[in-house]
């Protein structure tokens, strides 16, 4: 079976394409037009700048994706589209393409989550999943789950109360005169910086606090006075130094929370996926701590850690392998799919 | 020819289906649904519900015709994305056409024109039409009062479209623009064989976005 999925709910263009075949999922093309320049003198996501690129960019990367996985149209099995959450506008065209597309190729549409799709794509690069505990952390969102299996509901654990991780990352690098998006730009700064040499705080980390769930406001706003308390007293900021110090805050928190749920949870592994999944940092705190607490942990490469198509596919397969009802053709794009709906089902 | 036609550039979402002959155009069948939040659930259902109607499979259009506004941007580029992927998907021709300008073709009556939709914002988008049809001023878009202003000086007689009413010229018409209306826009493109130009959408409005100084306060944040 070849599926060929969409993601459109932030600033990427997604198409990838999968083929699922004797209990494995292979990925046969991974296309991905962002509009991430775009947005850059904006410091941030622009909704309306991300679904005009959308618009632009939706033909040509099924066009490119069906070339680089080396099939057609006519060899598609199933659509799998981002229903949300997300931007609405930006959610809109992929859902409306991969409405026509499967109208017109006469094959079944899966409206699914994008976040249970963040977990799903480990499966292309890690093979079948077991019960897992996710930590997605990303510009959009930072959420701890529960999935028990990809095609069932998936349990919140906790999320972010105020800033999504990533968005903390372009928040504190503007701050400290680094490009937007921060993430990347901050990564490579601190790896010259002393993580140990502000003692930022950590977020929601006492006793009376939510255990599972974010915050990175708080973080954001004792870097933005640390950088203006420099500023005053006319000392130059060092950005290695403040860019460790943020990073090594913000890491320290979300695998520490992670390991202590999966533990709670009775998980023996830990998946990460989203954009800050390629932090360098997060991965080495997370596998340390999960050598530690004997967990094992998954986390897929850069490419398809960030948002992308083929993990709409790859979800998408999963479902239709298991032989879930399809979407109806009048699904919604809904900005704010609850994480516990995999899939859009008949109303 | 059997020619699809879609327009999500008013509050109606508009989906039918055209036999284009060499010296007519016969409307076979039309779903309109006005919901102006609901574009991307309801058109794709309203495509096939026109196509069963009038017997036609997706498969047997030879072209699609999408109006490309202008129009409320999310609204637009739903129909626009719809044809554009159908289109692909079928290998079959994709002709955008402007939206005042099929609901003018509609309209077409032998007087000046001006046809006028909705641009919210409390704005409208308008354009000017000649006796013949001609397009011969826009499409802008501005204060329904700063059209009314220019009226005398465009020498139009009548108004169409769901603003219409704003001009407090005599009113023809205030639907949104019909399939016939649509395809005989592209109709002279349709029956050359002229193969159409890139889609590109009439937004007429940059995107609302402000490009930040560099944050140096807490209060920047
Ligand atoms: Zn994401």
């Amino acid at each position: 079976m070849i599926v060929l999925g969409i993601e459109t709910s932030c600033d990427e263009t997604g198409v990838g394409i999968v083929r699922a075949e004797g209990g494995e999922t292979t990925l046969l093309a991974n296309e991905v037009a962002s509009s991430v320049d775009e947005h850059a003198r904006f410091g941030g996501v622009v909704p309306e700048v991300a679904s005009r690129a959308h618009l632009q960019a939706m033909v040509p990367a099924v066009h490119r994706a069906l070339a680089t996985a080396g099939v057609t149209g006519r060899d598609v099995d199933a659509v799998a589209v981002t229903s949300g959450p997300g931007l609405t506008g930006a959610l809109l065209v992929g859902v409306a393409a991969a409405k026509a597309y499967a109208s017109a190729w006469d094959v079944p549409l899966y409206g699914v989550n994008h976040l249970s799709a963040h977990v799903a794509v480990d499966v292309l690069q890690h093979g079948p999943l077991p019960p897992c505990l996710a930590l997605l952390v990303s510009g959009g969102h930072s959420s701890l789950l529960d999935v028990p299996d990809l095609a069932g509901p998936v349990t919140p654990l906790g999320a972010t109360i105020d800033d999504a991780a990533g968005e903390a990352f372009d928040k504190v690098a503007r701050l400290l005169g680094l490009p937007f998006p921060g993430g990347p730009h901050i990564d490579r700064v601190a790896r010259d910086g002393d993580p140990a040499a502000v003692a930022f705080p950590r977020g929601l980390t006492g006793p009376r606090d939510a255990a599972f769930d974010f915050s990175f406001s708080g973080l954001k706003t004792a870097v933005a006075r640390h950088v203006e308390a420099l500023g005053r007293a006319g000392t130059p900021v060092p950005v290695a130094d403040v860019a460790a110090s943020f990073q090594e805050a913000v890491v320290d928190v979300l695998t520490a929370k992670a390991v202590r749920a999966a533990r709670e949870r009775g998980m023996e592994t830990l998946l990460l996926g989203g954009g800050v999944a390629a932090n360098s940092r997060l991965r080495a705190l997370a596998q340390e701590r999960c050598d530690a607490a004997g967990i094992v942990l998954r986390v897929p490469r850069p490419g398809l850690c960030t948002d992308n198509g083929a993990m709409v596919a790859a979800l998408g397969a999963h479902l239709a392998v298991a032989g879930t009802p399809a979407s109806p053709l009048d699904l919604p794009a809904d900005s704010q799919m609850p994480v516990t709906e995999v899939l859009v089902t008949a109303r | 020819m059997l020619v699809l036609a879609i327009d999500t550039a008013t509050p109606a979402i508009t989906a039918g289906v055209v036999e284009l002959t060499a010296d007519a155009a016969l409307t076979r069948a039309v779903r309109v649904t006005e919901d102006a939040r609901q574009h991307a659930e309801l058109l794709m259902p309203g495509v096939l519900a026109a196509c069963e109607e009038a017997g036609v499979k997706l498969a047997e259009l030879g072209a699609v015709v999408t109006g490309v506004g202008p129009g409320p941007f999310t609204g637009l580029r739903v129909g626009m994305v719809t044809a554009a992927a159908l289109g692909d998907a079928l290998g079959v021709p994709v002709h955008g056409v402007g939206t005042l300008d099929a609901i003018a073709a509609d309209t077409a009556g032998g007087e000046p024109l001006v046809v006028v939709t909705d641009a919210r914002r409390r704005e409208v988008y308008w354009a000017a039409y000649d006796a013949a049809g001609t397009r011969v001023d826009g499409p802008h878009v501005e204060a329904p009062a700063r059209l009314v202003e220019k009226l005398p000086g465009l020498g139009v007689s009548v108004a169409a479209g769901p603003s219409a009413t704003a001009t407090g010229l005599p009113v023809r018409s205030t639907a949104g623009p019909s399939p016939a209306g649509l395809v005989a826009v592209a109709a002279a493109a349709l029956r050359a064989g002229t193969a159409p130009a890139p889609l590109e959408p009439l937004y007429l409005r940059r995107p609302d976005a402000v490009p930040p100084g560099r944050a140096k306060t807490v209060s920047a944040l």
